[in-house]
């Protein structure tokens, strides 16, 4: 990105240039193959695996790991490899979702804040600021508590919540952006209020909210399994990580595959997401520290 | 008649870096030089010439990242590199010292004023607590500082940056150091301070015989401060001498150059750009690194690194130094570079007022407290057609905020602004007719902040052609080109996005998207602050002309009175929101009327050494008046009492030249 | 100065104010009441009849919020009908054992991060950084329930150091229950640990970098010296909201851990509140852990600003 390096003219590649440079980057590159793997073992999981998930086998109860249940078998005897790879599957699904909905919603009111009238801005903030101050999981469990649970209330309401800090990112982002020289000067030219909007400011706001799509991602994923464990998430007989753990633990010490396997899969697959948003966050020079201290 | 060593001296000295690809670059290379104890040695050179960097090499300091590659560096014939870093500590602070660039950035926030002088005595001296407290008070009162145990108290961001920059210096001579070493000791001051920061320098150092270098991008500074000169380019000495000879005579056509490319106040020439840019770092070519842009280039210079040979009582790095003849000085163009008015009227601005509310995000932290100041207070003044009018002041002079107004991005609290034709430029850009906002456009200070990062160069020329003139896609593509042509940048420029563009480059683009719009009047806010000298001698012969050829009118903003006179053909000053003296630009530099021009004036540094300073150029430092009367009386060596009272009318002494001061009429003293 | 504290007490007394307006109008505008939560959906006839006439929710919606309010300020949050007892005397003891929980996670984890923080700041990409830094992103990345399952599979289930689960009843005197608190505060102090050795270490690489260290340097000054009057102060200062966020975070955290480990505290009770979908006690206990919040990013503020000669020097 230096001056005078760069070549002259510019050629289209098939990737464009931010996507490559998260590549070059070894956390990219390593973040976005884990998440490869992990999304590729979720849709193709149902056609491999070896068991039904459900399918019960009281010889493999809580059996150590052989070559016919890789990983052994859980205190139901059901098999641990098939509930693994198909664990993810709920999560995945249910953390993306509602990070698209953190996402859009939070990005789009965070630009509305910017270009609001101050009483609107002021009263906004205000009651966010209020909100944040429930932590994350009570406020799912507050609305859990009173509409049940289920992906049609979770994806929501995960969703909402996570999407407040987001307005809040969003909404800085853009207000810095607005005192730019480059705003000031398309005001000066006359430039419509959306044009403003979406060809001056978006783009520059936009790597704030990728980077931290990516890091609500990994939140969202951590925080449906947090659910899943407390028996708030995905329900019974759904193989999902935070679930098997939960089940598994009593069993702990007799058998510990049922519950390392989970743990492995859900750890190595939000590491891989965090390692992905640092490498995007260094790609499009974001500082991710200071923006996450927020 | 002495046989001590040189204070400072460096061999075939070369600091550098790994580049990411794993390449040697060198900042500094092969620099040499000696320093004998009480002379002053400057070092000249534009942004990345690698003249701060051999500055800290000279205190045994390499930034992160860097190492001394070959060479030494010896503080009284000890090396400074190879010596351990209890014995560096005990020579840092206490034989050499150094003032920074931003004492502002310089001083730690969390510590009060005199324990950070107090810590230097603390560990190179033997005083106990109660001496060196009275250390402290003597040394801020020696940098002529008021209330010394007051001001001792109290944190650096309770500070001006003219009183940081004085602390920075009575930590610097705390324990009478051998050497002091100044980087960029009074960048970023207004000029009024940075004077009288530069003759406290010059006592200091007079007074206990101290030798110092002194880095400045400014040749002004060095000229006043120093008695040799270096210049660097591209991390080696080119040329270096006695100040009076390199900077009256110099040989090394770089040198020749950069001294051409200096605005200069008495004489208004318009300055002169060196063409091209420096060779990149680690991208070094083979012979001499100036050859590139050299205009006596010949096939030696580009196989053969010139050796800096003795010539002549000094120094030079370049083959055919004596056969480039004898050097002259840019003299007076002034009058035939600027363009001719038949003095019709195009804007005029009448009474304006404008308050300079915070923006909103500091009351939220309830730092609205403050009443708001008037950043523009009864301003009039009338633009002619295609003339160039210089507006100067400090900085809170309120020149900048004018110009916003003329823009209509800030609101007026009263006053008129229209167009010859009676358009009203009194309302906001968003209540103006887009043909009104076609004619008057703004190019801002800095082109960093005012190109979009995210938009090519095309896009960015298109919204004015598309706004402005209905031009899209194909049918803008011939104005484009021609757009660019104007402002000498290749087409090939279109595609790249403006990061991958120097700063002069970006500038020009920034000039484009103005000139796009075809306007009358163009607003030039400090165009040419952010840039190297010989850039901006380049971006002043590029509006100058482009301005001249299109009959435009161009009101031109700049803290620095030479650069205005290089091409204004009229100069307004501004105190404190004030207009305080309006007048033809060689009569206002040559023959300042307000006692606050004559301060400005006599402040400017020519890059020429032995100038005199003139009665009245150092004035006191901002007192504050209170309120009523004449807002510069506190700073003021001519006030009455009737200043006190009242303030002063503009009068016009004759039609072109007007003074709001009540002596004006007066002979000067 | 004054002004300024006036200012931001004020400021969290209207996000307090806030906040208890949305816990409870957001179950007001749920589908259901207190009373279906409790019964089932589907309930109706006498027995809803009378558990509504027994919990006031026949009255309009701004009265029934008039009482909650004003009895949430004396401490008195209703009864809960699944309970059957009043809120307060459910929550009393758990509450007592959840700042127990949290301020031993604090008062071990706190220096410690900062101790650590700085080391891996000085020694920035040295090998003691590399493995400090590492250590603290995986805690901050893996779940809370993962570490905190490993902790008691390691600790009480390999090496048998100490037991698993809390026994101890809620009532139970603090010394036996500070006994079987070791892992959990562990576990909680782990992550929040992480966080703040983070924002320490980025903090104190940024002032090692600023042009006044390096003027410190130039002055001659001992390390030691430079880093105890120039980098310390000025890189914890900005790191004291960041320790009030993460603590106050960290209120989040209890919730899981205090299941993992059957603590019982407010976290533990806020999961058995919500599957026994008891909304008094819910709206209860959330109120309670968000006070905390508030009053702990309160009360740093307030510290970093007297601290700050920047801001205590302002005269507003």
């Amino acid at each position: 990105m230096t001056a005078s390096t760069a070549p002259l003219t510019r050629r289209r590649r098939m990737f464009p240039a931010w996507f490559r440079d998260v590549l070059s980057r070894p956390s990219g590159a390593i973040g976005l193959a884990i998440i490869v793997v992990h999304l590729a073992i979720a849709l193709l999981a149902p056609m491999v695996v070896p068991y039904d998930f459900a399918a019960q086998d009281s010889k493999a109860m809580f059996a150590d790991p052989s070559a016919q249940h890789w990983l052994g078998g859980d205190h139901l005897g059901r098999d641990v490899l098939t509930r693994t790879l198909m664990g993810g599957r709920e999560a995945i699904l249910v953390s993306t979702m509602a990070t698209g909905v953190a996402v859009l919603w939070g990005g789009l009111f965070g630009i509305f804040l910017a270009f609001a009238g101050r009483f609107v801005d002021e009263a906004s903030m205000r009651m966010v600021d209020a909100l944040l101050a429930i932590p994350w999981i009570l406020f799912v469990m507050l609305f859990v508590a009173g509409l049940g649970t289920g992906m049609g209330v979770l994806i929501p309401i995960l969703g909402i919540s996570y999407g407040l800090s987001i307005v809040r990112i969003v909404r800085a982002a853009a207000l810095d952006v607005v005192t730019r020289d480059f705003i000031l000067a398309a005001r000066a030219r006359g430039e419509r209020r959306s044009v403003v909007i979406v060809h001056e400011m978006l783009p520059n706001v936009l790597d704030t909210l990728a980077v931290q799509a990516a890091m609500t991602w990994s939140w969202m994923l951590l925080g449906f399994s947090s659910l899943s464990f407390l028996g708030f998430g995905a329900t019974p007989p759904t193989p999902d990580w935070g679930l098997m753990i939960a089940d598994a633990r009593s069993a702990m010490m007799v058998s510990p595959w049922p519950v390392l396997a989970p743990m492995i899969a859900l750890s190595s697959l939000i590491i891989g997401i965090n390692l992905l948003s640092d490498g995007l966050a260094k790609a499009l020079g974001v500082d991710r520290m200071k923006k996450s201290a927020v | 008649m002495e046989t001590r060593p040189d204070v400072i001296a460096t061999d075939d000295l070369q600091i550098g870096f790994v580049t990411r690809a794993g390449e040697q670059a060198a900042i500094v290379d092969g620099v040499s030089l000696a320093l004998r104890h009480g002379v002053s040695l400057g070092l000249a050179g534009e942004s990345g010439c690698g003249k701060s960097t051999l500055l800290l090499a000279l205190m045994g300091h390499a930034k992160a990242g860097l190492s001394v590659t070959r060479g030494a560096c010896r503080f009284e014939g000890r090396s400074l590199f190879e010596m351990p870093e209890a014995e560096l500590d005990g020579l840092r602070g206490k034989r050499i010292a150094m003032v920074p660039q931003n004492a502002g950035q310089a001083l730690t926030p969390t510590l009060r004023i005199g324990a950070q002088i107090d810590e230097v005595l603390r560990f190179h001296t033997d005083l106990g607590p109660a001496e060196r407290h009275e250390r402290v008070l003597d040394l801020i009162d020696r940098v002529q500082l008021p209330t010394p145990a007051e001001l001792a108290r109290r944190y650096p961001h309770e500070l001006l940056g003219g009183q940081q920059q004085r602390i920075a210096v009575a930590m610097a001579v705390a324990v009478d150091p051998v050497l002091l070493l100044l980087d960029e000791p009074t960048t970023g001051l207004d000029v009024t301070t940075q004077l009288r920061i530069l003759e406290l320098l010059r006592d200091l150092a007079d007074q206990s015989g101290t030798a110092m270098v002194c880095v400045s991008h400014d040749i002004g500074v060095i000229a006043r401060l120093c008695d040799e000169v270096a210049v660097m380019y591209a991390g080696r000495i080119v040329e270096t001498g006695r100040a009076d000879d390199v900077l009256v005579r110099p040989r090394h056509p770089y040198a020749r150059g950069l001294l051409a490319s200096i605005p200069r106040l008495k004489t208004g020439a318009v300055p002169e750009p060196i063409a091209g840019r420096p060779p990149t770092m680690g991208r070094m070519p083979q012979g001499c690194r100036f050859a590139l842009r050299c205009d006596h280039v010949r096939d030696l210079c580009r196989a053969e690194v010139p050796p800096l040979r003795p010539l002549a009582g000094g120094a030079v790095a370049c083959h055919f130094a004596e056969k480039l003849g004898p050097w002259q000085r840019p003299h007076d163009l002034a009058a035939t570079a600027l363009a001719a008015t038949d003095h019709q009227p195009v804007l005029w601005v009448e009474d304006i007022a404008i308050t300079y509310a915070r923006p909103g995000l500091f009351d939220r932290f309830g730092m609205a407290g403050a009443k708001p100041a008037r950043a523009v207070d009864g301003v009039s003044f009338t633009l002619e057609h295609g003339e160039v009018l210089g507006l100067v002041g400090e900085s809170g002079s309120g020149k900048s905020t004018i110009l916003r107004g003329i823009a209509g991005l800030w609101p007026l609290d009263q006053g008129a602004i229209a167009l010859a034709d009676g358009s009203d430029l009194a309302r906001s850009v968003d209540e103006r007719p887009r043909d009104v906002l076609r004619r008057v456009q703004l190019v801002f200070q800095n082109p960093d902040a005012s190109l979009n990062p995210r938009r090519t160069i095309r896009e960015i020329l298109a919204r004015p052609l598309a706004i402005y003139h209905g031009l899209t896609g194909q049918e803008a593509a011939p104005r484009m080109a021609a757009l660019m042509a104007d402002v000498r940048l290749g087409e090939d420029y279109l595609d790249r996005l403006p990061s991958q563009l120097s700063g002069g480059e970006k500038q020009r683009v920034a000039i484009a998207r103005a000139f796009a719009a075809e306007p009358e009047i163009i607003l030039c806010d400090e165009v040419t602050s952010a840039l190297d000298v010989s850039v901006q001698a380049s971006i002043l012969n590029l509006l100058a002309d482009l301005c001249a050829s299109r009959g435009v009118a161009c009101i031109m903003v700049s803290h620095d009175l030479a650069v205005v006179r290089a091409v204004a053909r009229r100069i307004a000053v501004l105190y404190r929101g004030r207009l305080c003296e309006i007048g033809p630009s060689a009569e206002v530099a040559l023959a300042p009327r307000h006692p606050y021009t004559r301060a400005l004036v006599g402040a400017v540094l020519e890059p020429e050494p032995g100038q005199a300073i003139e009665s009245g150029a150092v004035i006191v430092e901002d007192a504050g008046g209170g309120p009523g009367g004449c807002s510069f009386r506190g700073r003021c060596p001519r006030a009455i009492p009737l200043c006190a009272k009242t303030v002063p009318d503009l009068v016009a002494l004759d039609p072109a030249h007007a003074v709001r001061c009540h002596r004006a009429g007066e002979a000067l003293a | 100065m004054v002004r300024l504290i006036i200012q931001r007490i004020l400021s969290s007394a209207i996000t307090l104010a806030l906040l208890t307006v949305f816990v409870f109008f957001a179950v007001e505008l749920l589908p259901g009441d207190t009373c279906t939560a409790y019964l089932g959906r589907d309930a109706k006839g006498d027995r809803l009849e009378i558990c509504r006439e027994n919990m006031g929710l026949n009255d309009p919606a701004l009265k029934r919020f008039a009482t909650w309010a004003s009895g949430a300020l004396v401490g008195d949050f209703g009864v809960s009908p699944y309970r059957n007892k009043p809120v307060s005397e459910i929550v009393g003891w758990r509450m007592r054992n959840t700042i127990v929980l949290a301020l031993s996670a604090s008062l071990f984890g706190i220096p410690l991060a900062i101790f650590f923080g700085i080391i891996a700041g000085i020694r920035r990409d040295k090998p003691v950084d590399m493995v400090l830094s590492s250590t603290s992103i995986l805690a901050m990345t893996v779940p809370e329930f993962v570490s905190a399952t490993l902790l008691i599979l390691v600790f009480s289930i390999s090496l048998g150091w100490t037991s698993g689960v809390v026994t101890a009843p809620a009532d139970a005197p603090i010394g036996v229950l500070l006994g079987s608190t070791i892992l959990p505060t562990v576990a909680l102090a782990l992550v929040f640990a992480a966080h703040i050795l983070r924002m320490v270490r980025s903090s104190v690489i940024d002032v090692m970098e600023s042009e006044y260290v390096a003027m410190a340097r130039l002055k001659g000054l001992p390390f030691r010296w430079i880093l105890l009057r120039h980098v310390l102060p000025n890189s914890l200062l900005p790191a004291i909201n960041v320790i009030g966020l993460t603590v106050a975070w960290l209120l989040g955290g209890v919730v899981v851990i205090e299941s993992v480990f059957n603590f019982p505290g407010l976290g533990r009770l806020s999961v058995d509140a919500v599957a026994d979908r008891d909304l008094p006690l819910t709206q209860c206990i959330v109120l309670i852990l968000a006070t905390g919040y508030i009053v702990t990013n309160l009360l740093t503020d307030l510290a970093s600003l007297l601290l700050n000669p920047r801001l205590r020097t302002f005269r507003g």
